[in-house]
C-alpha cells in the first residue's frame, strides 16, 4: 500500500510525516545489516579494505562485523569455497538468525572461478545456500562490494511483508534449514541442494 | 659443494650397501639426482644431514611423482625357419624377420626431496625414492625424523599420491577430508563428472559439458536454466 509520493512531500512540508509499517520496517532492516566476520581467501582482503577508513562500509549501516553467526544478518562469502570447507559454510549459514542474506563475492564464490575444473573446489556456493547478490571479479574491488551491498539494500527495501512474494523468513512453510552436504568418498554428497539449485531466473525488479 | 658423483661416493663410503643410483639430468640445468634404496634411506639421510662437509640441514621441498605403467613397443630382429620354394626345390631357409613386441614396464610412485645447507650456503641436492609399484606396495620410509619440515609435505604426498610413509609421526590426509578415497594427483585419477556449460575457450571442457547435458536431457533437470543466464 504505497503512499502517493507527491502527497507525502506536500504533507512533509507541513511537518507531517506519513509512512507505512512496511516502509519503516524495511528501512530499519536495510540500515543495520551486520555482516558476519569471516573470510575464505584473497577476496577477504578486499572485504577488509571495504570496511576500513578509505571505503568505510559503515556508512551504509554495516556498522560492525559480528564474530558470531547468531548476531549476523549478512554472510559475505568472500573467496574460494573448497569442498572441504563447504559443509562448514552451510552450517554457519544455518546458524544465522532470520532474516539473513548472502553476498557471493568474487569469481570463486559464484562459480568456482579459475579452479572450476578442479577436484577440490565447489563450483559456486549457490549450490547449497540461496545467494542474494553475486559479484563477479577476481577479486572485486571494494567499490564492487559496496555496489553489491547497496543492491542488497534495494532488494530489502522492495520486500513486502505479506503476499505471495514475501521473503522466506515471513513464510511459515518455507525452507529454514539447509541440508549440510556430506563429505563422501569421491565428492560432496549431494553435489547440490535441489531446493536452491539451479537458480531460478525471474524478471528483474528494480 | 661436492658434485653429485662425489656425494654418491661419500655416501657409499659412509653407509655400506646404501644402494645409491646416479640419475643424470640431460637438460641444460643438469641438475642430477641420486636415487636411494628405501631400505637404507634413513641412514643415508642422517649421513647427509650430519656430515661435516655437506651439512644438508634444510629440506626445502618434498614432491611426489606418478609414473604410470608404460607400454613399450620394441622392434626385435628374429631369425625364423621358413619353408620356401627355391629353384623349384622345397627348402628350409633361415630368415631374419623384424617383429614388434610390446612389453609393459610397471609403474611406480616416487618421492623427491630437495636439500640445502643453511650452514654451508650450498645446495640443492636432489634425492629420490621409488616404491615397488603403484597399487599395493607403496610404502617408503619417512624422512621426518631427520628433517622435521618433511612432516606436512609427506602428508601432502600421502594425500595426493598415496605414498605411505613408514615412521611418519602423524600420517593423515592434509588437504582432502579423511573419508576421501582417491589420490587426485595420480595420472589415472577420475574426477567427479560434474562439468556444466560455460563460455570457455577450452574445447575439452565444452565437449564434456555437452556430453553430460545430452545425458541429462532425458531426466530434464539443470543446465537449461543456466544456459539462459
Amino acid at each position: 500500500m504505497a503512499v502517493d509520493q507527491n502527497l507525502k512531500i506536500e504533507l512533509g512540508k507541513q511537518g507531517i510525516f506519513v509512512t507505512t509499517i512496511e516502509e519503516l520496517y524495511n528501512w530499519g532492516r536495510r540500515s543495520s545489516v551486520w555482516p558476519m566476520q569471516f573470510g575464505l581467501a584473497c577476496c577477504a582482503i578486499e572485504m577488509i579494505a571495504t570496511t576500513m577508513a578509505r571505503y568505510d562500509l559503515a556508512r551504509f549501516g554495516a556498522e560492525v562485523f559480528r564474530p558470531s553467526p547468531r548476531q549476523a544478518d549478512l554472510m559475505i562469502v568472500s573467496g574460494t569455497v573448497t569442498k572441504k570447507m563447504a559443509p562448514q559454510v552451510v552450517r554457519l549459514y544455518n546458524q544465522m538468525a532470520e532474516p539473513r542474506y548472502v553476498i557471493a563475492m568474487g569469481a570463486c564464490a559464484i562459480s568456482g572461478g579459475p579452479f572450476k575444473q578442479g577436484y577440490n573446489v565447489l563450483k559456486g556456493i549457490d549450490r547449497y545456500i540461496p545467494v542474494d547478490v553475486h559479484i563477479p571479479g577476481c577479486p572485486p574491488r571494494p567499490e564492487a562490494l559496496i555496489q553489491a551491498f547497496i543492491t542488497l539494500q534495494k532488494k530489502i527495501d522492495g520486500q513486502h511483508l505479506t503476499g505471495p512474494d514475501r521473503p522466506r523468513y515471513l513464510d511459515a512453510n518455507a525452507q529454514g534449514e539447509f541440508p549440510v552436504p556430506e563429505q563422501g568418498e569421491h565428492d560432496l554428497e549431494p553435489t547440490s541442494n535441489q531446493g536452491v539449485w539451479p537458480v531460478q531466473i525471474q524478471g528483474l525488479r528494480d | 659443494m661436492k658434485t653429485v658423483e662425489e656425494i654418491k661416493a661419500a655416501i657409499e663410503a659412509a653407509v655400506p650397501g646404501a644402494g645409491v643410483e646416479f640419475v643424470p639430468n640431460p637438460g641444460p640445468a643438469a641438475e642430477h639426482s641420486l636415487r636411494i634404496a628405501p631400505a637404507s634411506a634413513v641412514a643415508v639421510a642422517t649421513f647427509l644431514h650430519d656430515d661435516a662437509d655437506l651439512t644438508l640441514d634444510f629440506l626445502s621441498n618434498v614432491s611426489g611423482v606418478d609414473w604410470p605403467d608404460k607400454e613399450i613397443a620394441e622392434k626385435v630382429k628374429v631369425t625364423r625357419t621358413v619353408t620356401k620354394t627355391v629353384d623349384g626345390v622345397e627348402q628350409s631357409v633361415e630368415e631374419a624377420v623384424e617383429e614388434t613386441r610390446k612389453r609393459v614396464e610397471p609403474g611406480c610412485l616416487e618421492a623427491v626431496y630437495h636439500l640445502y645447507s643453511i650452514a654451508k650456503k650450498h645446495g640443492p641436492l636432489v634425492i629420490r625414492m621409488k616404491t615397488a609399484n603403484r597399487s599395493d606396495q607403496v610404502e617408503l620410509p619417512s624422512l621426518t625424523p631427520v628433517w622435521r619440515s618433511a612432516e606436512f609435505q609427506e602428508r601432502e604426498v600421502f594425500d595426493l599420491y598415496g605414498i605411505v610413509f613408514r615412521g611418519h609421526p602423524d600420517l593423515r590426509r592434509l588437504l582432502m577430508w579423511d573419508g576421501f578415497k582417491d589420490h587426485p594427483m595420480r595420472k589415472d585419477y577420475g574426477e567427479p563428472d560434474d562439468y556444466e556449460y560455460e563460455p570457455t575457450p577450452h574445447d575439452h571442457v565444452l565437449a564434456r559439458a555437452h556430453e553430460r547435458q545430452s545425458r541429462e536431457q532425458g531426466t530434464g533437470n539443470r543446465e537449461q536454466g543456466s544456459d539462459v543466464a
